[in-house]
């Protein structure tokens, strides 16, 4: 999907700020969540549909998060210009890693090792997708 | 968990239409807004995201989040069926251990 340049060789310094900016990516993707998730809270289940779609529209955390999203995207295209995404990819799944922790700290959210085990496969198997087939 | 499922159904088509737009591009600002497989594919995230949302109302973040990336599963059967993108064997492992992943998950969250 992203166009990055693999033929020539990428300059450490420009690769090691790829990554940074990817884990900024992830840390501004995860505080997106966090804000959907509060805003989320706040809206009634008991309303309509139509009434749900108006509530959205005019929640501020989720406004918010999802702004934030967009930041961490545009990060993420920034990033990929110089780096390579079967780099970045796995950087690119911390994001489930803080989710995690987030969800735990903020939200009283409950943990076993079934869930953590479950969480650990999906980032493996992201990273795995990102990467791509050796060549 | 089934709002989430859905909408992730829905944001891989999301993909598609920014993939099928973007084939069709041209030099000038004017072909991106006039695009309607681009603003198909936008329209699509939105849906989802707002899918995303009412799982959200009730669901446990820790959950729901990582079971977005069944949207990664769609996407592969989509890029194989409209613009013929190899399956390969590493797509095919990838796959098996997300919806592994998700299985593990959802058995740890009863």
């Amino acid at each position: 999907m992203f166009v990055t340049d693999t033929l020539t060789e990428v300059l450490p310094d420009r690769r090691r700020r790829s990554v940074l900016l990817v884990f900024c990516c992830t840390l501004f993707g995860a505080a997106a969540q966090v804000l959907i998730k509060s805003g989320a809270n706040t809206l009634g289940a008991h309303l309509s549909a139509a009434e749900t779609i108006l509530a959205i529209a005019t929640n501020l955390p989720l406004l918010a998060g999802y702004s934030l999203y967009g930041v961490s995207t545009i990060l993420l295209v920034l990033a990929l210009r110089h780096g390579e995404l079967s780099l970045l990819y796995p950087v690119i799944a911390l994001t489930y890693v803080w989710v995690t922790i987030l969800s735990v700290l903020i939200f009283q959210e409950s943990m076993n090792a079934l869930k953590i085990a479950g969480i650990a496969v999906i980032i493996i198997g992201v990273a795995i997708l990102g990467k791509g087939d050796p060549r | 968990m089934a709002w989430v499922a859905t909408g992730s159904f829905i944001g891989s088509f999301g993909a598609v239409g920014l993939k099928a737009g973007a084939k069709r591009l041209g030099r000038n600002l004017k072909s991106v807004y006039t695009n309607w497989r681009l603003a198909a594919g936008v329209g699509a995230y939105l849906v989802s995201a707002v899918f995303f949302v009412f799982g959200l109302r009730r669901g446990e973040l820790s959950i729901l989040y990582p079971m977005v990336s069944l949207g990664y599963i769609w996407t592969l059967f989509w890029s194989r069926l409209f613009f013929g993108e190899p399956l390969t064997r590493t797509k095919f492992l990838a796959l098996g251990l997300i919806l592994s992943g998700i299985a593990i998950l959802g058995l740890g969250n009863q």
